[in-house]
Formats: C-alpha cells, sequence, structure tokens
C-alpha cells in the first residue's frame, strides 16, 4: 500500500550576536566550560534577564526576507521544566506572541518543481547548555556556555511530502539566514539544529497521522537518513496492524536508527505564562523600514542575476550564489578581472578545490579575490599562461600575501609570455636542430611527434611559451625547411 | 475537594517536591482551603478587562548588544562542591 | 550616644566629630549583640565588613566630600545579595549562599557610605506575614516579644523598632515592609513598583516584589529610599523615572517636607472600614483622621468596589510567579543539595524537599496547580483580569482624592504561633495591603497609635511615582502626632 509522508520541521538558527539574549555574556563558540556563563546565564538567585536589540532586529530580518507577518507586540513566556541544561528551571521562549507569523518559502527541487513551505511563526528564545557525558565516570556534566544563546525557532507547516523536500527546504534556510547575516551557518558548531515532526497517512486523508519527532538534527544528510528510516519505520508498524504513539525520538547516526529519548517519556505540562521579568516589545513602524532598507540581496535574486552573466549557465550561477561568502567573492573577483565565465571556473574549480584541501571557509583564502581577479585578467591578455597561473596561485596558497599584486609576482619572477617572436624563433629553431631525428619523424608523417617537440620549446622557455604560438611557429619551420 | 490526593501528587512531580503521607494530607487539606479562598476570585465579572501583566503596563527596553561580562567560574563554582573540569556535575542523565 | 536618634542627628554628630562612623558601627553593633539572642532580628552580623566599611566612611568625611548617607549605619534585609557575605533569605536552602555579586541596592547603599551592620531575619523567601517562616527561627516583636513583628521583612522591622539599627532595608511583595513596621510601632515605605531596583534581590513574585525603607521617623525613610532607588538598566521592569523629588526631601531641611499651601484630600475607602475589627481599632482610626483635619486636610469616603478579592487576586500572582522562580534551587550549580542522590529525579526531589519549608512547599504547589494546563485561564489569567479591575479603582479614585488612608492591618500583631495552624486565616491578614501591591502603588505606613501596648499602622495610598506626597503627608502626621517617637519598653527587651 502507499502511504503518503507528511513532514513539518522546526529549525533552530543560533542567531549571529556578540552577546547572549538575557545577558551580556559572550556567545563565542569552544570557550573552555562555564567560562562564558555569567550570573544570570546560572540563574543566580536575584539576577533578570534584560534583552538584546540585535536579537530582535535579527528576527524581524528573517520575518521581512519570508515576507512574514510581523508582530506589532511581542512577548516573552517561561516554559517550564526541570533539565540540569536549563539552570532556571524554565526557558524564556515566545508562546503566545511571537515576533515573526505567518510566511512562506519557495523551493526549486532538483527536478526543477516548484514548492511553497509555509512558514506557521518564528519566534525568539534562549538556547540551552550542553550535558556532556563522556570520561565523566558515571556522571554527567554540564557546560552552560551555550545557555542563553539567542535561537530563531523557525516552524514550517506540515508542507513536505519526503526527505528531499525537506532536505531542500532546511537547505533554503540555511542558505537564507547566511544571506541575511543572522546565522554563522555553521552545522558543525550547531549554529543550526532541526527538529523533524514525520506522520504517514493514506493518500486523500485528511486527517493527519500519529506523528513522532526526531530532535537535533545537525546536518543535512542526517535529516534525510533520520526521515526516511522513520517513515520506513513507521510503514512497517502500520502495515502489520500495529499502530503509532507519539513520541520524541533521537536519531542515532551510527546505527542509522530512531529511538525514543528517555528524558522525554512522561508528557510535560509546561505551564507556559508571560514571563514577569520581561514586558512586551513593541516593533514600531520605523525599525521595520529601517531593516527592510538593509535587507541584503536575496539568494534567489542573486541567482537570476548570475545567470545572466556572460558565459555563465544555470548550474554556474546555482552554486555561485549558494553561499553569500563565495558569491561575493566571486563578484570581487569578476570586478577586477572583468571576465565572468573564466572567474566563475576559477573560483568554483581552484580555488574550491584549494579550500576544500586545506578545510577553509572562503572568508580565510589565502588567496584574496582581487588577486585571483588578476590572475585571471593576466591569463585572458595572455601575459601568462594558464599553466604558469596555476603555479602562481599554488605559491600564492602555499605562502599567503594578500598584499602583493600578481603583476609584481610576474615581473619579478619573471613569469610573462615569451611573446617576444625573435626570441621564441630562436628557441624554436635550437630545438630543431637538437632533435633532428623527431624533426626528420615528422616530416616523414608522424604527426604526433609535434607535442615532443613543443613540450621541448616548453621546457626551454621555463613555460613561458606561448604553447599556441610555439606549435605555429614549429609547424612553420618544419615545412618551410 | 478542589485537588485531589492523585492531583497533588502530580502537582509534586511537576514542582519536584514530595510529601510524605503525613505532609501529603496536611498540604491536601490546606490547599483546598487556599483554593477555596481563591474561588471568591471567580465572582467578579471579567468579561471585558484585559489581563494586567505589569502593574505600570510598561514596555521592554533593549540592551545594546555588548559583551560586558568576563569569565567568573572560578568564584561562581566555589559555590558548588560538585564541579569536575570546569562542569558543573549531576548523576548520570540518559538522553 | 541616643541609638534612638534620627538620622538627621547621628549625621551631625559624624559632621561634628562628636563620634565617628566606626564608634556609630560599635555603638550600634553593642546593641546587636545584647539583644539579637532575644529577639532574633538577625541571620548573619558581618562585624569585620562592618567596621571596615565605617573606617572608609570615616576617611571620606575626614576629606570633607562625604554624602548625606555617608558613614550612617542601616541592615539589609537577607534577601538582598551582598557580595562576600551570607545571604539565606531565610531558606535552609540557600545556607551556604556566599554572595558573589552585589544587589543593586546593597550596591548603591555602600557607595553612598552606608554601613552594613547587618543581614535580617525574614520568611523564607519573603514568604509569610510573621516571619515565623524563616529556616532561622522566629524573630519576636520589640514591644512584647510573645508576639509576632509582622511579615515577612520581620527581622528589618524589628531591628529598626529596637534601635539596633537607625534604618533598614526591607521588601514587600503584599504587605510585607508595612505590615511589619504596623507591628513594630516604626514608619515603613514601599514605594511604586519599579522605583527600586529587583537586580540581586532574590525573587518571590516579580512583578509585585519591591524594595523598600524602614525608620523611626518619615524623614529617616525618606533619606534611605533615596539611596536605594532610582533607574537600573539591569532590571528590565526598573522604572525609569527619576527620583529628584524623593533626593530633594531627603538632602533638603525639613521645610522641603511642608506641603506648604497644597489642599490634600484623602480618601477614605469604605471597603477597609467594613473590615475594621473593633471599636479599639476604630477609635484609633478616627483620631489619627481628627489630626489630619485639623490641619485643613480634607476627607472623602471613596469606594473600591474590589476589594474583597484581592487577597485570593494577589495569592493566584503571586504563587504562580513564585512557583517558578523557585525552581532555580534544583541542587545543581549552587544552594542545598541533597546526601547521596540516587539519580537526577531524586537530586531534584530530595534537594527541593529538604531544602524548602512548608510554606514555600504550598506556595510553590499552588502556584503549580493555577498554570498547569486546563487551570491557567480560570486562575492565572482570571487573577490577571481582577488585577486590572483592582488597578482600575484606585485610578477612578485617584481622580477625586490625592491619597489614601486605611488601617495598615486589621488588628495588632498577634501572638507567635497563633495562627500558624491555618494558612488561609494567615492570608487574611494581608487584607488592606494585597490591593495597592496589585496596582504597583506607592504606600506609607505610619505608627498611629496602641491597642493593649501592641502598635498600629496607618496606611497612605498614593498615585504612582507620587512618593513625594505620600512622605509629605506622613510628616505631617507625624508633626502632630508622637507615636513614631514612642518605643518599646526598655524592660520588655
Amino acid at each position: 500500500m502507499a502511504w503518503e509522508v507528511v513532514i513539518g520541521l522546526e529549525i533552530h538558527v543560533q542567531l549571529a550576536t556578540r552577546s547572549k539574549i538575557f545577558s551580556g555574556a559572550s556567545t563565542r563558540f569552544g570557550e573552555a566550560p562555564n567560562t562564558q556563563a555569567c550570573a544570570v546565564d546560572l540563574a543566580l538567585p536575584g539576577v533578570l534577564p534584560v534583552l538584546n536589540e540585535q536579537a530582535i532586529s535579527h528576527a524581524l530580518t528573517f520575518g521581512l526576507a519570508i515576507g512574514a507577518e510581523l508582530g506589532k507586540r511581542s512577548s516573552f513566556d517561561r516554559k517550564n521544566y526541570f533539565y540540569p541544561d536549563l539552570p532556571k528551571g524554565y526557558q524564556i521562549t515566545q508562546f503566545a506572541h511571537p515576533i515573526v507569523g505567518r510566511g512562506a518559502i519557495e523551493l526549486v527541487l532538483e527536478d526543477g518543481e516548484q514548492l511553497t513551505v509555509g512558514i506557521t511563526r518564528a519566534h525568539l528564545e534562549e538556547d540551552a547548555g550542553k550535558s556532556l557525558h563522556e570520561n565523566m565516570h558515571g556522571l554527567t556534566g554540564i557546560d552552560l556556555n551555550r545557555a542563553g544563546t539567542p535561537l530563531l525557532e523557525i516552524v514550517s507547516e506540515p508542507d513536505m511530502r519526503n526527505a528531499k523536500q525537506a532536505v531542500a527546504y532546511f537547505q533554503k534556510i540555511h542558505a537564507l539566514v547566511k544571506y541575511l547575516r543572522i546565522c554563522d551557518g555553521n552545522l558543525n558548531e550547531g549554529s543550526m539544529r532541526c527538529d523533524a515532526n514525520v506522520s504517514i497517512r493514506k493518500p486523500g486523508e485528511k486527517k493527519l497521522g500519529v506523528r513522532t519527532e526526531i530532535k537535533n538534527l545537525n546536518s543535512f544528510r542526517f535529516l534525510e537518513k533520520a526521515i526516511n528510516f522513520e517513515i520506513g519505520r513507521q510503514t512497517e508498524v502500520l502495515e502489520n496492524g500495529g499502530s503509532l504513539q507519539q513520541a520524541t525520538l533521537l536519531y542515532d547516526a551510527d546505527k542509522n536508527e530512531t529511538r525514543p529519548m528517555r528524558s522525554k517519556e512522561t508528557s510535560e505540562d509546561y505551564r507556559y505564562f508571560p514571563d514577569p521579568d520581561l514586558l512586551p516589545v513593541l516593533i514600531s513602524q520605523e525599525i521595520i523600514d529601517t531593516l527592510k532598507s538593509r535587507l541584503p540581496e536575496l539568494p534567489e535574486a542573486r541567482r537570476q542575476r548570475f545567470e545572466k552573466m556572460p558565459g555563465l549557465s544555470s548550474y554556474d550561477a546555482a552554486r555561485l550564489s549558494e553561499d553569500p561568502d563565495i558569491a561575493d567573492y566571486f563578484e570581487a573577483v569578476v570586478e577586477q578581472s572583468k571576465l565572468t565565465k573564466l572567474s566563475a571556473n576559477w573560483v568554483m574549480g581552484e580555488l574550491s578545490a584549494l579550500l576544500n584541501r586545506l578545510d577553509l571557509p572562503i572568508e580565510k583564502a589565502p588567496v584574496s579575490a582581487q588577486q585571483l581577479g588578476q590572475l585571471v585578467a593576466r591569463i585572458s591578455d595572455n601575459t601568462i599562461s594558464g599553466n604558469i597561473a596555476k603555479q602562481i596561485f599554488e605559491d600564492l596558497a602555499n605562502n599567503p600575501n594578500v598584499a602583493v599584486h600578481i603583476d609584481d609576482i610576474i615581473e619579478s619572477q619573471n613569469l610573462g609570455q615569451l611573446n617576444d617572436k625573435n626570441a621564441l624563433n630562436d628557441i624554436v629553431e635550437q630545438v630543431i636542430d637538437d632533435n633532428p631525428v623527431q624533426a626528420q619523424q615528422y616530416r616523414d608523417g608522424k604527426i604526433k611527434i609535434l607535442a615532443y617537440l613543443v613540450g621541448q620549446v616548453m621546457k626551454q622557455s621555463q613555460g613561458k611559451a606561448n604553447p599556441k604560438e610555439v606549435s605555429a611557429l614549429l609547424l612553420t619551420k618544419l615545412g618551410s625547411l | 475537594m478542589i485537588i485531589e490526593l492523585e492531583e497533588l501528587k502530580n502537582l509534586g512531580r511537576l514542582a519536584k517536591i514530595e510529601l510524605d503521607s503525613r505532609a501529603q494530607n496536611r498540604a491536601a487539606t490546606d490547599l483546598n482551603n487556599i483554593m477555596q479562598m481563591i474561588a471568591q476570585m471567580q465572582s467578579v465579572d471579567t468579561s471585558n478587562t484585559n489581563p494586567m501583566e505589569n502593574p505600570l503596563d510598561a514596555i521592554q527596553r533593549l540592551r545594546l548588544d555588548e559583551v560586558s561580562e568576563s569569565d567568573h567560574r572560578d568564584e561562581f563554582q566555589a559555590l558548588s562542591e560538585h564541579t569536575r573540569d570546569g562542569l558543573y556535575t549531576v548523576p548520570r542523565v540518559i538522553e | 550616644m541616643d541609638p534612638f536618634s534620627s538620622l538627621e542627628t547621628l549625621r551631625s554628630g559624624l559632621d561634628s566629630g562628636e563620634f565617628s562612623s566606626v564608634e556609630l558601627a560599635k555603638h550600634y553593633l553593642a546593641r546587636i549583640n545584647k539583644y539579637n539572642p532575644q529577639l532574633n532580628c538577625f541571620i548573619t552580623i558581618p562585624e569585620a565588613e562592618a567596621l571596615q566599611q565605617a573606617t572608609k566612611a570615616d576617611a571620606l568625611i575626614a576629606k570633607g566630600n562625604s554624602g548625606v548617607l555617608c558613614g550612617l549605619p542601616m541592615a539589609l534585609k537577607d534577601i538582598f545579595l551582598t557580595r562576600g557575605i551570607l545571604t539565606t533569605c531565610g531558606s535552609r536552602m540557600l545556607e551556604n549562599f556566599i554572595a558573589p555579586y552585589n544587589s543593586t541596592v546593597a550596591e548603591k547603599l555602600a557607595g553612598s557610605g552606608m554601613v552594613c551592620l547587618g543581614k535580617t531575619n525574614m520568611d523564607e523567601f519573603a514568604m509569610g506575614s510573621s516571619n515565623e517562616n524563616s529556616h532561622y527561627g522566629a524573630v519576636r516583636n520589640p514591644w512584647n516579644t510573645e508576639y509576632v513583628p509582622g511579615g515577612s521583612s520581620g527581622g528589618s522591622a524589628a531591628a529598626v523598632s529596637a534601635a539596633l539599627v537607625p534604618v533598614a532595608a526591607g521588601t514587600d511583595t503584599g504587605g510585607s515592609i508595612r505590615q511589619p513596621a504596623a507591628f513594630c510601632g516604626i514608619s515603613g515605605i514601599k514605594p511604586t513598583y519599579g522605583r527600586v531596583s529587583r537586580y540581586g534581590m532574590v525573587a518571590f513574585a516579580s512583578s509585585l516584589d519591591q524594595g523598600g525603607a524602614f525608620g523611626r521617623c518619615v524623614q529617616d525613610v525618606a533619606l534611605l529610599l533615596s539611596g536605594m532607588g532610582g533607574h537600573d538598566p539591569r532590571d528590565s521592569t526598573s522604572a525609569d523615572h527619576d527620583m529628584q523629588d524623593i533626593h530633594a526631601l531627603a538632602t533638603g531641611d525639613d521645610k522641603g517636607f511642608t506641603l506648604g499651601n497644597k489642599k490634600i484630600t484623602i480618601g477614605l475607602p469604605k471597603e477597609y472600614l467594613e473590615n475594621l475589627d473593633g471599636a479599639q481599632l476604630q477609635a484609633v482610626y478616627e483620631t489619627a483622621r481628627n489630626i489630619f483635619e485639623t490641619q485643613g486636610v480634607q476627607f472623602r469616603e471613596v469606594s473600591l468596589p474590589h476589594t474583597s478579592v484581592a487577597v485570593p487576586t494577589y495569592y493566584v500572582i503571586a504563587g504562580a510567579e513564585a512557583s517558578t522562580n523557585l525552581s532555580r534551587y534544583d541542587g545543581v550549580r549552587y544552594g542545598y543539595r541533597c546526601k547521596d542522590p540516587q539519580n537526577l529525579e531524586d537530586l531534584y526531589v530530595r534537594s527541593r524537599t529538604e531544602g524548602f519549608g512548608d510554606e514555600v512547599k504550598r506556595r510553590i504547589l499552588t502556584g503549580t496547580y493555577t498554570l498547569s494546563v486546563g487551570y491557567y485561564d480560570a486562575y492565572y489569567v482570571k487573577a490577571q483580569k481582577v488585577r486590572r479591575l483592582i488597578a482600575n479603582d484606585f485610578s477612578e479614585v485617584f481622580k477625586d482624592v490625592d491619597l489614601l488612608m486605611t488601617p495598615t492591618t486589621p488588628s495588632h500583631a498577634f501572638k507567635l504561633g497563633q495562627l500558624t495552624k491555618d494558612p488561609v486565616e494567615m492570608y487574611q491578614q494581608d487584607i488592606f495591603t494585597t490591593p495597592a501591591s496589585l496596582a504597583g502603588l506607592p504606600c506609607l505606613s505610619v505608627p498611629c497609635g496602641t491597642i493593649n501596648g501592641l502598635p498600629l499602622g496607618l496606611q497612605l495610598i498614593a498615585p504612582h511615582f507620587e512618593e513625594a506626597l505620600l512622605l509629605k503627608t506622613g510628616y505631617l502626621f507625624q508633626q502632630h502626632s508622637d507615636w513614631h517617637t514612642q518605643y518599646p519598653e526598655p524592660g520588655a527587651l
């Protein structure tokens, strides 16, 4: 029997702020445990929350980007439950009046199919700390550095019908929040985590099936695998005449399976109520207008603009616009080189391979966009050969020096192509003289030997000769003898 | 009885407070007396009234996004005998 | 030196060199050490720190750049965090809690050069009307040690009453400054909600808690309040309202306290008078009215129709907020932790069950109930709506009158143990104080007589931020009465 799959996602986005949502402690990742947990984050007696303005701006920016209704009056509630990584015994979140209301996201799937995913709401809340279980000798260790980091929880409608769509949606949100500069998008540091609500039902059925919630998925791949596993599990249960129970699950990547979370066994009564330590936030039209005027170009608009660039395929445009930092880099290369296709090839080819090899983000690229632009320009005007360009690029990658101009490297190392006809003429004649056997073979019709002779000339010229010119000259010389 | 014994146990579970059976009976009596007193409030007509969350009906002020706190871990952890390598420790939690 | 002196007298003694701040501190510390064993006003007496502060104050006074509060002794309710000093909030939960930071109030008062002689006893987490709910034992009323001093700021009130300190800071959620001030025969102000920062003041009920001041006379109360109050960016609910008028009162001469040509009208809420218990109390109340009337104050009967539901409304809101404010006491990062927990649940349940006293547990359970699914609208939301109606009652009458006058309590202090059996009867003690708390209004209690040798208090209630008017009116009353100059018979101590 065929089943219809229904998926909704709750994506938690850590907002890029310097300090926490309700305290002045730093949000920096990877510091020694509890060194960034201040009195407020530790919930010492007497401490009080004060709201970070940047968290509000970031949330509104997201709302504007998805065309959502924005709450004129937004407020914070307490969600009460006990857990060691939640120091106050409640999480400050937005239950009744979220800052971002209904909106939507448009997706273009791999097969070109379009899908609109409704956004139910997005609300601000504080992140919890971390529980550590390894090397704790039977205890659990609590690190509260992350406690109080601002989160935007983006809740989708159950509009996705398979794991691929869910992944495409997650990727789209990932690109969007990076574009908006409201999140660093660093999945392996937990900057974005996602809970997937999965249920299945008979096609045509209006009512949703019993759903399970898979918690804390932090990669596109795990999201896809976890959903597919869960669809399989639910299908099996129902087809064997069993019934499903609403549950909160964890995905175990090593075993590729989901299992119930022990800590969530009893259904909680969270006793939400307005936090009396915080007051309602009023969102003025003025703030909204200011943020609107500061909205950057969004990924879709950029992709369309790239697609119109000379020589760029839609594949090129899509890949180059995926990540705002790559897109910015690419545009800076083009600005320098004035060449779109060759710049695109270098960014997606050499540069991308280099960054992969060094495991670096593009912001830390050892070759600056200006340098790559200069390099591309010099290839294009035949100042240097492609091989020399690669050599310069590698040298710069190994010994980065963003201050140096490519022309200075070419000049100081004398890497310019040998465009002096007389000099080249001399080398070509010398090579023919030194290789009489091969020259004769060519004349006898063994045309392939030409490559060998070109290679010899290139070697003599230390790679600076233009191979096209070399072969043309060789042909003339060999023919004319 | 407004709050039955079973309900009281559930409240204890939510609030992480356990009452032994004697305390439970006393608490049940007290809580029911309190709830009876509270029930007087129900006679008031509030159909056209908005809830009041803050006596001044004030509006939230926002803080600039600046790091104003520094590391005081040692001082804070002096308040607990249960830390290890900078972490607070609790009995093992299985997720 | 007379320990019952006003701050003004002590100030001139310090300024004239009659005595130093260190001598003053030692003088009061000696009284504390003498009388505290009977009264149990203090949980902690940080003598060494106090003398250090006094020494610093003396240096400032010698340099001539000290403020009006510099070098004067005071006490803080043990709800205000004081860095490096034990802060228990009256609870076993915090019996070893050495505060790692200063409350705004402690910081401001220390900054003004005041010398903190001790942390005063209180009902656990400020929950109580008799001070019998302290883990550190009940406080006794200096007027008669068989009687309670009131609560929850009973230690502060009793300490001022017995002149163990000239002034003390307290907090008031539903009457916790006014009721003990009345029972101990001293003056006490609960300012407008938001006047005094709640930062570093252990939270009981966030939307009601407010710090305030005790003193024997209104001028002392004004002076201490001027040092405590003011906007604090660390408290989102702190009012962004300047303290100019209060500072002017506190630092000017007594003429600043006169109402001048201002004719004031005081409202007498009839719902409060209906609840007055006995002819003696009515007589006391009548006398107070006469004193004002001879000074040209007009009276008008007014109605606050929702008065009778204030106590239930208050207990729903305070209980709900408290139930979650106290969730942080989980035995993990600080505070009481049970021995050998078997697992996480055991750690939570036993730490909280062993660490909290009965009244705190009752309120946590009540609050948990009123916030839980299915009851939230019927209790919590309903209470917030009634709260607005109660607040509206006040706004209505303040269109016609400048202030309201009521008894502070329905009777004088009761005996220790008299009401401990029945929490509801204890809660009814708050009938005159909770309505103004719900509305966030400033209130002053001044002594207005005695019955059976036990003091009574008169409560004045003003519109938001009208503390100056409140204090001036209280001053007028004290200019023409002498109850505030009476103190417990030394023999009783």
